[in-house]
């Protein structure tokens, strides 16, 4: 078995452990309760709905918008901080081996449909997601508000892991709900729809377009400790491993684009060995 | 020293995020965030 081979598959087994542990409390499906224990305290890295029964943790983007949008606090120091610390620590590297949305993105991205590449304009739409649905319009809903509580609207208009993982299982598991499905559902249904068939033909669609904590773990990849290195000694310039890349980045050019996840697929294609990723790389030269 | 200097930012915003998260968890904000997340958020999940 080649390198790239025992690289892929070290990788996925990283990613199904993460998804494990993400929702270890899978037998709370069948009775559509969710996991109530002091786990939730804290924050997944990745993006995984805190409303699903199976969810061990909260979600970062979820509890930004909760904290930030509570009447007792204007703004999450806990969660920024949170959010800070793991973007700093590893940048992208998150979306690429712990994210369980990433992860059920790449499953579905494996049906056999060809796959397109997207405009670099696209790529820009997730910041104005954070921007407004994650940041800006909870505030105005919450500065509106006789109570000063705001409103989760990334969750509530846009997140498609939050249905798919969270909305799906417990409408499945409890029939009650069903008499609670309201005009939003709809639009998250659509939404849920266009990014699951996005998945399918563009790769990890929702990552390049709409994550907000990719967003973030983007905009810190450039001075993250964990770095991807180009040895420019050794690059021809060949562009192999802008080739290799799932995310559209060329390596050789942006060696710590805000779009790299870290997944090695370039390191591994490159014929020269030009490509190394880890802690502290940048430092050696 | 080098790798101190090259690396002065993300220390920097390393310490300050510890120092946040940290502060966050004295004035109370992981209540908030309990209690958000051990109840099923009808609007999170597009059901409200």
């Amino acid at each position: 078995m080649n390198n790239l081979k025992i690289s892929r598959i070290k990788r996925k087994l990283i990613q199904i452990a993460a998804f494990g542990f993400s929702n270890i409390h899978a037998s709370n499906l069948a009775s559509a309760k969710i996991y109530i224990g002091k786990w939730k305290y804290f924050c997944n890295p990745g993006l995984n709905c805190y409303s699903c029964p199976a969810a061990t943790l909260s979600c970062p983007i979820g509890a930004l918008q909760a904290v930030n949008g509570s009447m007792k606090f204007g703004f999450s120091f806990y969660i920024v901080g949170f959010l800070l610390a793991v973007g700093v620590l590893f940048g992208r590297l998150i979306c690429g081996f712990i994210c369980p949305f990433g992860l059920v993105q790449e499953l579905i991205g494996k049906i056999p449909l060809p796959k397109f590449h997207l405009p670099k304009w696209m790529t820009y739409i997730k910041y104005g997601v954070l921007l407004w649905f994650v940041l800006l319009w909870p505030w105005i809903i919450k500065s509106q508000n006789l109570f000063g509580i705001g409103d989760p609207t990334f969750c509530k208009y846009i997140c498609p892991a939050g249905l798919l993982l969270g909305g799906v299982p417990l409408l499945v598991g409890d029939s009650n709900l069903h008499q609670v499905i309201g005009p939003i559902f709809s639009i998250k249904l659509v939404i849920l729809i266009t990014v699951l068939i996005g998945c399918m033909i563009v790769i990890r669609f929702f990552c390049k377009v709409l994550c907000p904590l990719g967003a973030i773990y983007g905009l810190l990849n450039k001075i993250s400790f964990y770095q991807l290195h180009v040895d420019k000694t050794i690059c021809t310039g060949c562009g192999i491993c802008a080739h290799a890349c799932p995310m559209d980045v060329k390596p050789a050019v942006t060696e710590n684009s805000a779009e790299c996840i870290r997944c090695g697929e370039c390191a591994h294609a490159c014929p020269h060995q030009a490509i190394h990723l880890g802690f502290f790389k940048d430092s050696k030269k | 020293m080098n790798f101190l200097r090259k690396k002065a930012i993300s220390i920097l915003v390393l310490i300050l995020s510890i120092l946040g998260m940290i502060y966050g968890c004295s004035r109370g904000e992981l209540s908030v965030v309990l209690g958000k997340a051990v109840t099923v958020c009808l609007e999170c999940i597009g059901l409200g």
